[in-house]
């Protein structure tokens, strides 16, 4: 009896090993995967997060900053897409601005994984799948699908209360690991804190004009295809959206960002530096709360049986139907708007002018697909190409 | 306040590690098998915390 007991508790045993080591190798793989980023022609050099903030250094969040400089000096515009790592346009749209863009005058900072931590983790019990594959002609592109939320494993514990630096305005407890409600961030903080900081000390000491925070939302939530914008940019944005939606064939609106709701980036960005604050929320029906079935499939081409049918019965703030919204159609949402921003920007103020060059566009977007824009890093010259 | 919470951050881990022992412990003592399957299920979750893995 003693005997079979203990076969029994070995076998046990070893399969309790075997079901750790196969989830911790797949939670693994997923926190390491190495994405490769092709330095396009416009990139002049690539600069570090811990740069503007020291205690990132060896942390989750010590990303790659894109700079790309034009010959002429003029003024600067940051991109950021990755705030939300669960919102895959805002990462691809500033991916092909780095390997496509050039810039004659000016310059533009981009970075693909504002919130890297989050990047490295899915949501409990959501069923997110860990990686998607963006098709190519040389083969596809994996890339890390990810969270709202910075990785438990970089930043814990949560408070009972999340208090807003410096406003003192109360917040969701996980919102201390959201990016977007803890803008300004402050020095000694949390990680995620730090990394607000960071971009704010980005923002401040290279002069930055325009800052923009690329999104998506579910079709439920109301702030939906359009550009969320400080007081600061209300005409400058009123502009942008209809150049937008008069030349590029889609259609954005414009909001302002409320005077009291505190943490997020078009608020505080304005708030604390002297630039201009931009969001960019584009459709994702992956995100909606009555979707089904939730794997890459759907992540990528935005259809959804149940999400229509929620449309149907008038409970969407955006338009959808069987075709959906590809992510085709999202990212090229998001490059037009930031090449538009850019113009409608110079034209404006001549003196600190950033002119870019060759960013797909939304009708490039449409004809070709994203891997078509996606450049293959085995046939990249060498040192130019990065990982994140 | 990075201080405090590498303080917080340290304490848990070893409230993890204290647990899972503690189901290794029962694991090891129990005589039932459903009892030692539960054990093990239970145990997953934490080793992963531990390993810093998940």
């Amino acid at each position: 009896m003693m005997n079979r007991a203990a076969v029994r508790k070995a076998l046990l045993g070893v399969l309790a090993v075997l079901f750790v080591g196969a989830s911790g190798k797949s939670f693994s793989d997923h926190r390491r995967l190495a994405e490769p980023v092709v330095l396009g022609p416009g990139v002049t050099r690539v600069a570090r997060l811990a740069d503007y903030h020291a205690t990132l250094r060896g942390t989750a969040n010590d990303i790659n900053l894109y700079v790309l400089e034009g010959r002429e000096p003029g003024g600067t515009i940051l991109v950021f897409g990755g705030t939300h790592a669960e919102e895959p346009a805002g990462r691809l749209a500033a991916w092909l601005i780095v390997e496509h863009a050039t810039v004659d005058k000016g310059r533009l900072i981009v970075a693909l994984s504002a919130n890297r931590s989050a990047s490295t983790v899915t949501r409990p019990g959501a069923a997110y799948p860990p990686t998607y594959t963006i098709p190519t002609a040389w083969g596809g592109q994996a890339f890390r699908m990810g969270d709202r939320w910075s990785s438990p494993l970089d930043q814990w514990p949560d408070p009972e209360v999340f208090i807003h630096y410096p406003s003192g305005q109360y917040l969701a407890y996980s919102d201390i690991r959201n990016l977007n409600r803890t803008f300004p961030g402050r020095p000694n903080g949390t990680l995620t804190e730090r990394t607000a900081f960071a971009f704010m000390e980005l923002i401040r000491r290279e002069g930055v004009d325009v800052a923009i925070d690329l999104h998506e939302a579910e079709l439920q939530y109301p702030v939906i295809n359009t550009i969320v914008t400080h007081q600061k940019g209300q005409e400058f944005a009123t502009m942008v959206s209809m150049m937008l939606t008069d030349m590029e064939g889609f259609s954005i609106g414009t909001e302002f960002s409320p005077l009291n709701l505190h943490g997020l980036s078009h608020r505080e960005i304005g708030d604390h530096s002297q630039a201009v604050s931009l969001l960019f929320e584009a459709p994702e029906p992956f995100l909606d709360a009555t979707r089904g079935r939730t794997d890459a499939d759907v992540l990528l081409s935005g259809q959804d049986e149940f999400v229509v049918k929620a449309g149907a019965h008038g409970l969407l703030f955006a338009p959808i139907d069987e075709r959906g919204w590809p992510i085709a159609t999202r990212v090229g949402r998001h490059t037009s708007s930031v090449a538009q921003t850019a113009t409608t920007w110079s034209e404006d103020h001549p003196g600190r002018a950033v002119i870019v060059k060759n960013i797909p566009r939304y009708a490039d977007l449409l004809a070709h697909g994203v891997g078509y824009f996606l450049r293959d890093p085995a046939r990249a010259e060498p040192g130019r190409v990065a990982h994140e | 306040m990075i201080t405090l919470q590498t303080v917080i951050t340290f304490a848990y881990y070893l409230l993890t590690a204290g647990a899972a022992a503690l189901l290794i412990g029962n694991f090891v003592r129990t005589k039932q098998w459903d009892r030692e399957l539960l054990y093990l299920i239970v145990l997953v979750p934490f080793l992963l915390r531990v390993l810093r893995l998940k």
